[in-house]
Parts: structure tokens; C-alpha cells; sequence
């Protein structure tokens, strides 16, 4: 997800388009973002059921990964992930933010 | 020759807010401003300007309003002082970071408890952060000339940020001196028609103020609000080069008063810089060379042209009407950190003066000179920080 910069042409905290709530992105919030390793997942979806910002991504019954533009990297995924054979299937990183 | 009057500073005031006319003004009453923004209540009422005059119920709530209608595409003006300023913090930083181009004298005043409502510098000192840009101003003509400037600073494209401009409460508002008004119509060229940006009541490109920034991107913005204050400084000297034009009158982004070939000086804001050089012309007839450099730009604080004007110096006083209780108090801090970085600076010595409206006689002054020689002469510790004028019985 790419976000731009606020700059000293851009300091203004001026929403300058109607119904742009749609393209208003939260995931630049993150500092920790998460991992997904398919092969430790038995695809319970209680990361589904428990990620407050619906950014985890079913298809078909199976979790398939995490909507970054909304995902806050609040790590709840990763906590209740019980995984398979003691593996978590999420696991929270550093976001690269620079 | 120039038809010179007699008025008050806040008759001065209110004769610019009429000659610029405004389109909006909230303001609450609170001394010494009151008597400014009353004048200029009269001219709306006799029709003498087209301004919506917004009388409201507290300070925060005029700053509230001043925001609301500076967003909404307005050119807007109010004053205040001490407490008044005190009460409009909160929404001093939302002028700023929404980028309003509010004016609004200062008339400078002490802050409660104990009350007391005479000249005091701690009501802009303590706004000093806040993201305004703050001119200061040592007598009526000044404050006048400052607060027409001030609306083409903020004005400024690439500027669009608020303007204080203080000036010393009872002793500039409230006393009578000569000024040299320029024509309404000179007025009104210099400051020219008002262009809004991005203005809430136009209703054919809507646009939201003041939506949620957190943490991925305040500290950006705040480092850009910072970038737009040192583009102040050229803005602040060319608009003044262009009122040279208009007056004959001549700003910098700070006076220096005889400092050339001085060797010890008095740094001091406002009415004091008057009592000031009259002490400093009579020092220099008995040989001792003391100067003074007054700032004008306060916010933001030209570090660089200070050092380079004071950095010769063998002592300096910077004398305070504010203080900033156990530490420095605020103008010695700026003028400290102007002179950090250089390797040939002169010794500091901070002083504490006329709080509260405690009058600041000559004899003042030539005790901080005297003290200063000493220093210099004798190479006597002095004490960095002290309060002078002190009663010692009553």
C-alpha cells in the first residue's frame, strides 16, 4: 500500500473530495503487520471471526490472507491463531514503514 | 508635510481593523483590548465597514468562530488579551494546523492568580508554541504598521498561517502618542482583496476540515507546518520592503539600536526599547558603548541574523517581562540558543522586569549598563538569572 506524504504543499488538513470515504486507507496506521503461513493452517477462521477491521480475506471457506489497506496491525489474529501441530499460521513482523 | 495625530494604541488598532475592513470579527471584551474592539464595534454599527461583527460568549468560542469563518473563506480579525488568550489555547493550535490566516493583536497583559491586569508579556510567551507567527511592536505606530503587514504575511500563499502582533497593554493601548496613519485607501492597496483557499462555503467544490491524522502521518505534518514558518522569513522582509515603499517606515525582522560598535547590549521586546535607547543615547555621551537589539519577528526566531548582530558583544542583558518559573525565562532562552553555536559570544545575563505592569524607569537601565560593565571591566560573576526593580519596604 502506497500513502503519500504530507509535505509543506499538502499541510492542510482539507479532505477536498466528495464520497471519498471509500479510498480512505487506515492500514498506514500499522507498525506491526501480519504473516500468513498456509501450511500451518487448518483454516478455523477465528482470526475471521475475531479481526475488528474485517481485513482478513475468506474465499470459499478458506483463509486466504489480510486486506493490508485496512488491516491495523493489531495482532489480535495472531494471538488467537491456534495453528497446527504448535506452528501459528499468523505471526505478527515490523512493519517497514521508511 | 505628514499630518501627524495624537491617539491611543488601541485607537491606532481599531483604526487599521477599519481602514482593512474585515470581513468577520469575533471578539470578547477583556482589558485593555476591550476598549479597541468596542471602537471597532462602533464602526460596524455606523456602517463605516462591511464586517460581521460576532459578539460571543468567551474567548475560545470568539477563536472558535474566527476559525469557522476563516475556513469558510473569510478574511478575519479579533484581539484579545492575557487571560482571554489564555482561555483561546486550545484553539490557537487549531488556527494554526488549519492554516487560518487570522490576525489578532495582542495586547499584552498579565495572567491570573494573583489578578492583575496590567502589561505583562507571559499571555503571548506562553502562545509562543503554538503555531502562530508572532510580530511584536514597541509603540502605537508600530503595532500599526505591524498589524497592517501582518495581514499580507498570513495572506501569503505559501504562508496561510495566523498572525499575532503584541503590543504592551496600558502603557502603548492606553497612552496617547503621535502616529502617522496612512490614507484608507494606501491601506487597502497594500492589503489587497482577500483570495480564499479551499473555502467551506463554496459550495460548488465542497471540501471536509479537519479529519483524523494519527500516527502515520502527524509527525509529517507537523514537520511541514514547521518548513512553512521558515519560509516566514522572507515573506515578513519583502512585505516590509514593500510598506517602506507605501510609509517611508522601515521594519526588519528585528531592530538594532547603535549595536555596531558596541560592546555590551540590552535585548528587551516592545515599549521597554523605547526607555531603553534613550538611556543607551545618554551612556554612549559618557563613552560607554551599549546598544540593543529589539526583536520584531518573535515567531519565528531569526537565530541566525540575532547571533550574527549580537555575537561581537562582550556581555548582553535580555531583559524579560515574562519570566518562566525555575528556568531561563523565554526571550534569554532564544537569544542563548542564537549564541550556543558561536565560538566568540559574550557573557549572558538574564533579568526579570516590570511584571505585572511594574513600571520600568531609567534608572533600570543604566543599573543592568552598570552591571554589564562590571562584568566586563572587572570580570565579576553575575548572577545568570535575577529579578530587578525589586521593592525592598513599602
Amino acid at each position: 500500500m502506497k500513502t503519500r506524504i504530507i509535505t509543506k504543499s499538502t499541510c492542510k488538513p482539507v479532505i477536498s473530495e466528495a464520497g471519498n470515504s471509500a479510498i480512505f486507507k487506515t492500514g498506514s496506521w500499522r507498525s506491526l503487520k501480519p504473516v500468513f503461513e498456509a501450511a500451518h493452517c487448518s483454516h478455523c477462521l477465528l482470526c475471521w471471526l475475531y479481526c475488528p477491521d474485517m481485513s482478513v480475506i475468506v474465499r470459499d471457506g478458506k483463509m486466504e490472507g489480510f486486506d493490508m489497506d485496512y488491516c491495523k496491525g493489531c495482532g489480535i489474529c495472531a494471538l488467537e491463531c491456534p495453528g497446527k501441530k504448535g506452528m501459528k499460521a499468523i505471526c505478527m513482523v515490523k512493519e517497514d514503514i521508511l | 508635510m505628514k499630518k501627524m495625530t495624537a491617539v491611543t494604541g488601541n485607537e491606532a488598532l481599531a483604526e487599521a481593523l477599519r481602514q482593512i475592513n474585515p470581513d468577520v470579527c469575533a471578539a470578547y471584551p477583556i482589558t485593555p483590548q476591550t476598549d479597541m474592539m468596542q471602537r471597532f464595534a462602533d464602526f460596524v454599527a455606523d456602517g463605516l465597514v462591511d464586517t460581521e461583527m460576532m459578539l460571543v460568549e468567551s474567548e475560545h468560542s470568539a477563536m472558535s468562530a474566527c476559525i469557522g469563518a476563516s475556513a469558510g473563506g473569510g478574511r478575519v480579525a479579533t484581539a484579545t488579551s492575557g487571560p482571554g488568550l489564555a482561555l483561546m489555547w486550545e484553539m490557537l493550535y487549531v488556527a494554526s494546523g488549519m492554516r487560518c490566516p487570522i490576525v489578532m493583536p495582542v495586547i499584552n497583559r498579565a495572567l491570573s492568580a494573583p489578578l492583575n491586569i496590567h502589561c505583562d508579556h507571559s499571555d503571548a510567551m506562553g502562545a509562543r508554541d503554538s503555531g502562530w507567527i508572532q510580530l511584536w511592536s514597541e509603540n502605537a505606530q508600530e503595532a500599526y504598521d505591524n498589524l497592517i503587514m501582518a495581514f499580507r504575511i498570513a495572506e501569503h500563499a505559501g504562508i496561510r498561517l495566523p498572525v499575532m502582533v503584541c503590543m504592551d497593554g496600558f502603557i502603548i493601548s492606553h497612552s496617547v502618542g503621535v502616529m502617522d496613519f496612512l490614507s484608507d485607501d494606501k491601506v487597502q492597496r497594500f492589503v489587497g482583496d482577500f483570495t480564499p483557499q479551499e473555502a467551506l462555503l463554496d459550495i460548488e467544490r465542497p471540501v471536509s476540515y479537519g479529519p483524523l491524522i494519527v500516527t502515520d502521518q502527524y509527525h509529517e505534518y507537523k514537520k511541514a507546518q514547521n518548513e512553512i514558518m521558515d519560509s516566514v522569513f522572507a515573506v515578513t522582509e519583502a512585505v516590509a520592503s514593500e510598506f517602506e515603499y507605501l510609509s517611508g517606515r522601515r521594519y526588519g525582522l528585528f531592530e538594532s539600536y547603535r549595536l555596531e560598535d558596541a560592546e555590551i547590549g540590552i535585548v528587551v521586546l516592545n515599549s521597554a526599547a523605547g526607555t531603553c535607547k534613550d538611556i543607551i543615547d545618554e551612556a554612549r555621551e559618557n563613552g560607554v558603548k551599549v546598544g540593543l537589539l529589539k526583536p520584531r519577528l518573535f515567531r519565528p526566531f531569526p537565530y541566525t541574523a540575532v547571533a550574527d548582530a549580537l555575537s561581537h558583544l562582550k556581555a548582553v542583558c535580555v531583559l524579560d517581562r515574562s519570566d518562566s518559573f525555575g528556568a531561563f525565562a523565554p526571550l534569554f532562552a532564544e537569544i542563548a540558543a542564537s549564541l550556543y553555536p558561536r565560538e566568540q559570544r559574550p557573557v549572558l545575563l538574564n533579568r526579570i522586569y516590570g511584571l505585572g505592569g511594574r513600571d520600568f524607569m531609567p534608572e533600570h537601565v543604566e543599573a543592568v549598563i552598570n552591571e554589564m560593565m562590571d562584568v566586563v571591566s572587572r570580570r565579576i560573576a553575575a548572577m545568570p538569572k535575577k529579578y530587578i526593580s525589586l521593592r525592598q519596604y513599602y
